[in-house]
């Protein structure tokens, strides 16, 4: 009695693990090289994993109609896409196309997992030229065949609640100054001038950039040595820094912001009066209840006199995986991707920029914003270190910033000495990783 | 290795080895050996050879640059070691500094824990009414599962918005700012606490099972030669319990040491210095910099550390109970 | 009886103490998982604006948490039973017999629980992708490969728990079984089996808990279709908004079964500690 159910359960338990062997859902693209099934790894760009299927389903659809082969998608969250990305590149079980984050492109070519784009490949999805010139210089490390290409352009910009510096007598800051200024004056009561996602280690590895570019300084010499130590990112870092320290118009609780939404519900609920976020946060401030009329965005502005930097280019890239068998179909789903109609049907659900040359922007019907965004993105901008250590210099950087913002919050100081002696660590650690 | 040991010696029946030389079944040698197969098959494939594995990756550069074709990374012999235990160099202070934190974090997380468990074990030990009630109540933080407990604690621990400081500050009126309890220096009290929440009713568990052990004609005779509850609890209740801490204090030790959950879903990407356990520094130091190789020295040197102290500890334990 | 006033203020003092740091993070899962998202943007209240239970329809549109679901479920079932299994066997063999080779694998098997995870993480997952090219058996991506992981991890503490048991069980009672002409599979599974129920409810208990909320080797291990909930819960963070009602409300419902299922067979898990690992 005993005895047969044990062997019920044995052999149940038998049968699942088979069967579950079998269904072996996403069989990692490599497996069937017949050309007509590819698999497509997509980063998260829309309001959640669900609404980024519902968006490209029908895309995805379409492809399969004019061209007979099936793409297999699987959304991945920002938290995990890193971590999946690294598997795949460890272990060759990969997709064949994948959405990466663009300031990755580099340190990705390095493992040399990736599919560099030669002239034969460009030709194959429409030529190099058709892509925006500051996006596609994102593509990988300079002088070599990039290993990406880019499918949605995103830019940093100053967004400011119109009701706010209209009752303050305020018009929008072209400065560095004028942005401290007003937003000291805007800080009043339980109100905030600013809001940073100021616990974000990306985040803040970014605006260390951007501040750093503002001074002409880099965070690597020509040779892709690290030189994170210089006075203009010191200078740099040290200004973003007293945001939140000497001028105070950033509340302390950002310190725990440890991603740009919550800053963007504080900027949407009233607040804050500015905040600085990409240029996809519209669809977040309107599901928060705040109309596309009642803010407005400017550059982010640099000292006077200094280079006016506002953002870095900041996007998406699509890489090909090296070892896919499906190198053809995996080209024409790239060309179809970042050809004039999918970006059009994809750009305003994604909010992003255009990343081909001569598209006017459709991420949102207001034509100022639009204007605002293309300028940045095209005029005011500079990519990230297209270097193998730029991943690190964005951890080992972001998260000293964390740490900084940590201190000044619970009540310290942050010298520039010890700016100096957080970067020195942080320089340290992607010397002895490289 | 060493832990059956500490339980087999602890054993007071006389144990089945000495009964076996009654049977010695030559024709079904291999029974035993068949029995354990199928666990043999399954340690070997998902603890020993990864284990293996590991430690060899500890040996090698494991960079990104060599990560898709591992088997062709260069060797490096001890560098990676080298590397983890200079400390002067920002790699092996962090690695020092991370590894300081756990020793801390540990002795508060066990310590308390055992302490709380035991208290509300005696205070439990004899009926009243409502006691199923709050046992099964202590019980719930260990059933829940471990991310869903911790994830509540990370929405309770905002600073502006969490219900700690609502209650600490709104509530209970306490003069001053409302701390940061996620970063900063506070993160290390928000870890040992939630880190206590989860564990504590495991100590409890244990210990009130081996209360149960306890005949209860041992107090009674106990009070009836006056001797005081602390008294009775020191001379009686702890020397019962002895086999049962013995295993528990190790096995707390070791899950408290090895804790990755706890701070990875607490703090997430903020990895603050005061949190940092050693299990999540590497887990990133891996991870977040592409380095492997050194990653996997950082886990070999952690596993000689928690062997060192295991093999200690139930040498000790063995010695002194051998002398008693 | 004639307890003390010490010992009565100790126990007081003790329950409710330790009654208020159990409920209140219990309470405020609960609580703001009826929340609307405004109230659990903002400060925290005790009481919401207004009681809804939207965050409970909601949550299975953000994140597919049915179909996470359906995999913990499955791969916790699936690996509890091998667990199970395997563990008896060899809990059998380490208590009944002695052979060469006995105390290497006790000692072996218990010592896996010092390897930190992150050791083995990565080689593990390298060793299931030769597995797949050199075999053909798809285990990264798979629920299969979290059945196997799962199953292993909990099977040191199971072994060890059932054997402590099994010696508890007087072995006169199977030899007698011998004489009577059993073979010694049906000593197992007739006698000692029977016997030891409350010992196999304690580690079906255990590493059901073990494969439900481990974390670690999921975030690696899962992809679309096999992520369990220990992973799915973190997707409520999307890239514009984090729902923390929603997570609330999930974790609510990601743990009911498991603690109402612990809390009744709670017992017979005491049981189980007692005669086997305390012992």
């Amino acid at each position: 009695m005993k005895l047969r159910t044990f062997a019920a359960a044995a052999a149940i338990a038998a049968l699942t693990i088979t069967a579950t062997g079998c269904s072996g859902g996403s069989d990692a693209g490599s497996g069937s090289s017949d050309g007509k099934t590819l698999t497509y790894w997509a980063s998260n760009q829309g309001t959640s994993l669900d609404n980024d299927k519902e968006v490209l389903t029908p895309q995805l659809k379409k492809f399969e109609e004019e061209t007979g082969i099936k793409v297999n998608l699987e959304v991945i969250g920002w938290n995990d896409l890193q971590t999946r990305i690294q598997t795949a590149v460890t272990s060759g079980q990969a997709p064949d196309v994948l959405n990466i984050g663009n300031t990755w492109a580099a340190s990705l070519q390095s493992t040399g997992a990736f599919m560099p784009f030669d002239d034969a490949a460009f030709t194959a999805i429409g030529g190099k030229d058709k892509f925006v010139k500051t996006a596609m210089d994102t593509g990988g490390v300079p002088g070599e065949d990039p290993t990406s290409v880019p499918l949605y352009g995103l830019a940093y910009g100053l967004y400011y609640n119109k009701a706010m510096f209209k009752d303050a007598g305020l018009t929008p800051p072209t400065t560095w100054e004028d942005m401290v200024a007003a937003a000291k004056k805007l800080t009043t009561g339980d109100k905030h001038g600013f809001a940073l996602a100021a616990g974000s280690y990306t985040e803040n590895s970014h605006f260390a950039f951007i501040n750093a570019a503002q001074n002409d300084s880099e965070f690597f010499d020509a040779e892709g040595k690290p030189t994170f130590t210089s006075d203009g990112v010191v200078n740099g870092i040290s200004r973003y820094l007293d945001l939140m320290q000497t001028d105070k118009v950033v509340d302390p609780g950002n310190a725990q912001y440890d991603n740009a939404t919550k800053a963007v519900n504080d900027f949407a609920n009233g607040k804050v009066a500015m905040m600085l976020s990409q240029s996809n946060a519209n669809s977040s401030i309107a599901s928060q209840g705040m109309k596309d009329d009642a803010f407005g965005v400017v550059a982010y502005p640099a000292p006077a006199g200094a280079k006016e930097v506002a953002t870095m280019v900041a996007g998406i890239n699509m890489s090909i995986f090296k070892n896919t068998k499906n190198k053809d179909s995996a080209l024409q789903f790239v060309k179809f991707m970042t050809s004039e109609a999918t970006q059009a049907a994809l750009d305003k659900p994604f909010a992003a920029l255009p990343v081909l040359a001569g598209v006017t922007p459709s991420f949102t019907d207001n034509a100022e914003l639009a204007k605002t965004f293309s300028d940045i993105y095209e005029n005011k901008s500079k990519p990230l270190p297209l270097v193998a250590a730029e991943d690190q210099f964005e951890s080992t950087v972001g998260k000293a910033m964390n740490q900084m913002f940590a201190t000044v919050a619970s009540g310290g100081t942050v010298s520039k000495d010890d700016i100096k002696a957080a970067l020195t660590t942080a320089q340290e650690a992607v010397e002895a990783a490289g | 290795m060493s832990a059956t040991t500490a339980i087999k010696k602890s054993d007071p029946a006389p144990g089945p080895a000495g009964k076996k030389d009654r049977q010695p079944r030559r024709a079904g040698w291999w029974l035993p050996y068949a029995l354990l197969a199928p666990a043999v098959i399954f340690e070997l494939v998902i603890h020993v050879i990864p284990m293996l594995t590991g430690i060899w990756m500890s040996f090698l550069k494991l960079t990104k640059m060599f990560i898709a074709n591992w088997g062709n990374a260069p060797f490096v012999g001890l560098k990676n070691y080298q590397v983890a235990l200079d400390f002067d160099s920002s790699v092996g202070l962090g690695l020092l500094k991370s590894f300081g934190v756990t020793v801390a974090f540990t002795v508060l997380v066990v310590g308390l824990s055992w302490g709380l468990g035991m208290a509300a074990a005696v205070a439990l030990q004899k009926t009243f009414r409502g006691r199923a009630i709050f046992r099964t109540l202590f019980l719930i933080p260990y059933a829940l599962p471990m991310y869903a407990g911790v994830i509540a604690w990370k929405f309770m621990l905002q600073k502006d918005n969490g219900a700690l400081n609502h209650l600490i500050f709104d509530n209970l009126g306490l003069p001053g700012d409302k701390p940061f309890w996620l970063i900063g220096d506070n993160a290390f009290a928000a870890v040992v606490i939630v880190a206590i929440w989860r564990l504590w009713p495991f100590a409890f568990l244990m210990l009130m099972a081996g209360l149960q052990s306890v005949p209860a004609d041992v107090y009674e005779a106990a009070s009836v030669d006056g001797a005081k509850p602390l008294r009775q609890w020191w001379n009686i209740t702890l020397p019962m319990l002895r086999p049962v801490n013995m295993s528990l204090v190790l096995v707390m030790f070791l899950w408290t040491f090895n804790d990755f959950n706890t701070p990875f879903v607490l703090f997430g990407g903020s990895q603050p210095p005061a949190g940092d356990l050693i299990s999540f520094h590497i887990y990133n130091a891996s991870f977040l910099t592409w380095n492997f190789g050194s990653g996997a020295a950082m886990s070999v040197l952690l596993l000689l550390f928690l062997m060192v102290v295991s093999g200690i500890y139930v040498l000790f334990m063995n010695r002194r109970k051998d002398n008693a | 009886m004639h307890d003390t006033t010490g010992t009565k203020v100790f126990r007081v003092a003790t329950i409710t103490l330790l009654s208020i740091f159990t409920i209140i993070p219990i309470y405020v899962m609960v609580i703001s998982g009826l929340k609307p998202l405004q109230d659990v943007q903002g400060a925290f209240s005790w009481w919401p604006t207004t009681l809804t239970i939207q965050p409970y329809i909601d949550m299975w549109k953000t994140v597919p948490l049915a179909d996470y679901f359906v995999n913990s479920v499955i791969v916790s079932t699936v690996s509890t039973v091998l667990s199970l299994i395997i563990a008896v066997f060899a809990a059998y063999a380490v208590s009944r017999y002695t052979f060469r080779g006995r105390s290497l694998f006790s000692g072996a098997v218990l010592s896996t629980q010092m390897l930190p995870g992150v050791l083995f993480l990565l080689p593990l997952f390298l060793i299931f992708v030769n597995i797949n090219t050199n075999f053909g058996v798809q285990l990264v991506g798979t629920r299969a490969g979290l059945i196997i992981t799962y199953l292993t991890f909990s099977l040191p503490f199971s072994i060890w728990m059932l054997a402590g048991y099994f010696n508890g069980i007087p072995r006169e009672l199977d030899e007698a079984a011998k004489v009577d002409g059993c073979g010694p599979m049906r000593a197992l599974f007739k006698i000692i089996l029977p016997t030891a129920r409350p010992g196999l409810v304690a580690v079906a208990i255990y590493s059901f808990m073990t494969s439900w909320g481990e974390v670690l080797f999921a975030s690696v291990m899962t992809t679309d279709a096999n992520r369990t909930l220990a992973v799915g819960l973190q997707l409520y963070s999307t890239q514009t908004n984090v729902y923390w009602n929603q997570i609330m409300a999930a974790s609510v419902v990601v743990s009911i079964p498991i603690v109402i299922g612990f809390l009744l067979l709670q017992k017979n898990f005491v049981a189980g500690l007692t005669a086997g690992a305390v012992k």
